[in-house]
């Protein structure tokens, strides 16, 4: 089902946002009253009189204004505890965990590449899947899964450095004759020259995207705004991209995070409020919900400084179309619930809330890319 | 008369420099044009000889130097050090062996976290790698790093942990189907009570060695059965059995294969899927059981062997392993100069390559996994800016012999073929060439150094500049 407007393909588009590091979630959505929380916070907590109250338990960080404003606008559903069974603690195991939706074995089929692979099956559109920011995550990747990963859009191309454009011309055409594939050139070699060839043809849609932008919004002057503005500009463009991934890293606070995490939660925040005004000023919001997660949560106790690894984080699924609220239930804070002695328990697993995004926004069957079937949540609104 | 037409003429070239190239990109990180036609007034196999045999006074790297310009508690620091001797040292194989063993015993700074464990174990692979297989299994298991990250520090007398016990044999010395679940429960046994000293904590003491400890009182002293074999065995003796083993023999000879010679599938899949070439394997394994584990004999018959001569341009080449040989070929780091970080820091981490940071316990899956449309991109752009105007030493010292005196070419497909044969020697595959003579015909009107700039670009820009 296409829904058209303004000639705009409303087909629903989902933005994946990864904090990389592992976000503290009970620095993020503090438990304000809850003496166990200050106790095992001694100094990398935030004081009742500083939190964004949202109830009578539970405030944001004060660094996350913009968020609170989606909030209260009823564009954000935080989903609290989010989590699997013995939650593994390696950043790129946990990564990887969430990247492939496979906690007990190595698997190297990304969860968004199997989603594209559904949304366009015959690879027609090397935009359906567009990753903004350098490398490409494990999450975008399977094999025969073709997308295109964007370091930069107002830079984005091959031989970039080369100055003179009419060189740079002229040797992209020639890039083009080599990449062409051929016959006989072998399988690794064919592989090569067809990744080259989309290569050429994302620039190629690509290129025009920033002239055609203008919009009163303006973003803060860091990677991550930077990175979500580059979703915007190419969503308004219209090129029929269906999921865009973008990252934000440095959440790994083992030590001095009471300044940094405040940063961050102020760029992240600032970025996704900036963003969904962009969009509505473009009309082009209501097909778009943005889903933003981390590898895990951090150690119950703090280090003094900052916190270690734990388990038992938070996510939001943000947009129009979002019924906002706490979903799923804060993780117990008694130590007797504790994982491993010292981690938050988790209270609903990640799978099911993949599922519940591809199935319920995406319109994309989940049980392949999840593995099975997990309890879903319902943060839509009615059709 | 022939002494006095000798010493005019250059010495005359033993060995072929296509052949030395190709044995330069895989033995270790590439070799300049100069640094090829020095090399081939020798035989190929005193080449082979040469790297087999690394030297602190061959390598022509100062230790001194890199603790003084280069030093640094990070993770990016020690990863520079890494890449300067990658790109300087004489003795190539000795970084490149490093590398290897890393890719085996892949061990994770993000589970650890602790960096001077981690490059501890960097440099014990660069000064045992070529050793024998058995010193390089008890060092790896006398490892702080390699036991924090598969947890034998959780492996005790009476609750023994597996984990190290199981991919020892699994993923670092046999392949599975060589062994059964009891051998690895025994051989589990066997390595109870090897842990280390914790070192201070991090915060806020700083960086600090660990250092492996036995404890006697946390050792299972019981009788175990290993590999049919049954006594009071320690790990040491686990070790000791195992590479005595055909089948450690060979597991280790498809490793070097698949590093060195050509790419396999990913060893999972070894015990189903047969060698590509079992003769060479074989021969390799023979060296290895012959010389008792010497890898530098299972090495010295892999390099020697026509398998290995005529498998050029047959592997993908690795992150690293395309950032050292352009960084090498383009000359701007042969001093110490400050910039190599970014390189580690984000130019192999955007191709998808972190080193001291592999995906999984397995290593990096290698061949085309390595490419995608993101990395290649990054791949071609970062080639190519480091190219640049041209005014970087290597690729000035290309561009005077391209241009100048009798050597002067400038016919189109004689130019192309003068450059491919500079910048490696190359093979490309025909489809190839023939765009880059098209460009070469189009060009011909170009400042002569410019058009042969624009020409190094557009070949490092190649699908096939991106093979080894």
């Amino acid at each position: 089902m296409v829904r058209k407007n303004g000639g705009k393909s409303k087909d629903p588009v989902l933005v994946v946002v990864q904090l990389t590091g592992g976000n503290d979630f009970m620095n993020t959505l503090v438990p304000y009253t809850s003496g166990m929380y200050y106790d095992a916070r001694k100094t990398v907590r935030i004081t009742e009189d500083r939190v964004l109250k949202l109830n009578d338990t539970l405030g944001f960080h004060p660094a996350a204004g913009p968020l609170k404003e989606l909030y209260d606008a009823g564009d954000v559903a935080i989903v609290q505890g989010i989590g699997y069974e013995n939650s593994n603690r390696s950043h790129f195991r946990a990564m990887d965990i969430m990247h492939t939706a496979e906690p007990s074995r190595i698997a190297t089929e990304g969860w968004v590449a199997k989603a594209i692979r559904q949304l366009d099956p015959e690879g027609k559109n090397v935009l359906t899947g567009v990753s903004f920011g350098r490398g490409l995550p494990r999450a975008m990747s399977a094999p025969g899964v073709r997308v295109t990963s964007v370091g930069d859009l107002d830079t984005y191309g091959l031989m970039t450095a080369v100055q003179i454009q009419e060189q740079r011309a002229e040797e992209l055409d020639i890039f083009k004759r080599i990449y062409t594939p051929a016959i006989g050139t072998g399988a690794t070699m064919n592989y090569m020259k067809q990744t080259g060839m989309d290569v050429l043809s994302g620039i190629d849609q690509l290129r025009a995207v920033p002239a055609g932008y203008k919009s009163s919004v303006e973003y803060a002057n860091n990677s991550f705004a930077k990175s979500l503005r580059d979703v915007a500009r190419t969503h308004i463009a219209g090129l029929g991209t269906r999921i865009f991934y973008v990252q934000h890293g440095g959440y790994d606070h083992h030590a001095v995070e009471m300044p940094n995490h405040e940063k961050l939660l102020g760029e992240l925040s600032g970025a996704l409020r900036d963003f969904m005004a962009d969009l509505r000023e473009h009309d082009a919001a209501d097909n778009v919900v943005v889903y933003v997660f981390t590898e895990f949560g951090r150690r119950v106790q703090d280090n003094g400084s900052g916190t270690d690894h734990g388990s038992g984080g938070g996510a939001f699924i943000i947009g129009e179309r979002v019924e906002g609220g706490l979903y799923a239930e804060y993780p117990s804070l008694d130590p007797k619930t504790f994982a491993n002695g010292e981690d938050l328990a988790h209270t609903i697993d990640f799978r099911g809330v993949y599922a519940t995004l591809l199935e319920q926004w995406m319109d994309v069957g989940s049980e392949d890319i999840v593995h099975g079937k997990y309890e879903q949540l319902n943060p839509f609104k009615a059709a | 008369m022939a002494g006095v037409a000798l010493k005019t003429r250059k010495p005359r070239a033993k060995s072929d420099p296509g052949l030395l190239a190709h044995l330069y990109r895989r033995a270790g990180f590439g070799a300049t044009r100069d640094q090829l036609e020095r090399l081939a007034a020798k035989e190929y196999s005193e080449v082979v000889d040469f790297l087999l045999n690394p030297t602190p006074e061959a390598s022509g790297v100062s230790e001194d130097e890199i603790a003084r310009y280069m030093g640094g508690e990070s993770a990016t620091a020690y990863l520079a050090t890494w890449l300067y001797r990658m790109i300087n040292s004489e003795c190539q194989l000795q970084e490149k062996i490093a590398l290897f063993w890393h890719y085996v015993f892949a061990t994770g700074l993000s589970k650890n976290e602790h960096i001077l464990s981690a490059s501890n174990q960097i440099d014990m692979f660069r000064h045992n790698g070529l050793g024998d297989m058995r010193a390089i299994l008890m060092d790896i298991s006398r490892d702080p790093a390699m036991i924090f990250w598969l947890d034998n520090n959780e492996n005790h007398k009476g609750e023994p942990n597996e984990n190290y016990g199981r991919e020892l044999l699994e993923l670092f010395s046999m392949g599975v189907g060589n062994y059964t679940e009891n051998d690895i429960k025994n051989a589990a046994r066997a390595f109870t009570g090897w842990t280390f000293a914790q070192p201070p904590p991090l915060y806020p003491q700083g960086y600090y060695p660990a250092q492996f400890r036995f404890i006697p009182e946390d050792h299972d002293y019981g009788k175990k059965t290993f590999l049919g074999q049954t006594g009071n065995f320690d790990g040491g003796d686990i070790v000791d059995i195992i590479v005595r083993q055909p089948a450690c023999a060979r597991f280790v000879s498809r490793h070097l294969y698949n590093f060195f010679v050509a790419d396999e599938p990913q060893v999972p899949s070894w015990n189903d899927v047969p060698p590509q070439d079992p003769k060479l394997i074989d021969a390799m394994s023979r060296a290895f059981l012959d010389s008792g584990g010497q890898i530098r004999e299972v090495l010295r018959v892999m390099f020697n062997s026509d398998s290995f001569k005529s498998a050029r341009f047959k592997k993908v080449k690795s992150p690293t392993e395309l950032v050292a040989g352009v960084l090498k070929m383009v000359g701007s780091y042969d001093d110490f100069r400050p910039g190599l970080a970014k390189y580690v820091e984000t130019t192999t981490v955007a191709m998808g390559q972190k080193l001291l940071d592999p995906p999984t316990v397995e290593g990096w899956h290698t061949g085309r996994e390595w490419i995608d449309g993101g990395n290649l991109t990054e791949r071609v752009n970062f080639a190519v800016e480091e190219i640049g105007d041209g005014s970087v030493p290597g690729i000035r010292r290309i561009v005077d012999r391209l241009t100048t005196g009798g050597a002067a070419v400038s016919e189109p497909s004689a130019l192309v073929d003068a450059t491919l044969d500079l910048i490696g020697p190359i093979d490309v595959d025909p489809s190839t060439r023939e765009a880059l003579v098209k460009f070469a015909i189009d060009s011909q009107k170009d400042e002569p150094r410019a058009r042969i700039v624009r020409l190094l670009r557009l070949i490092v820009a190649t699908p096939d500049y991106q093979l080894a």
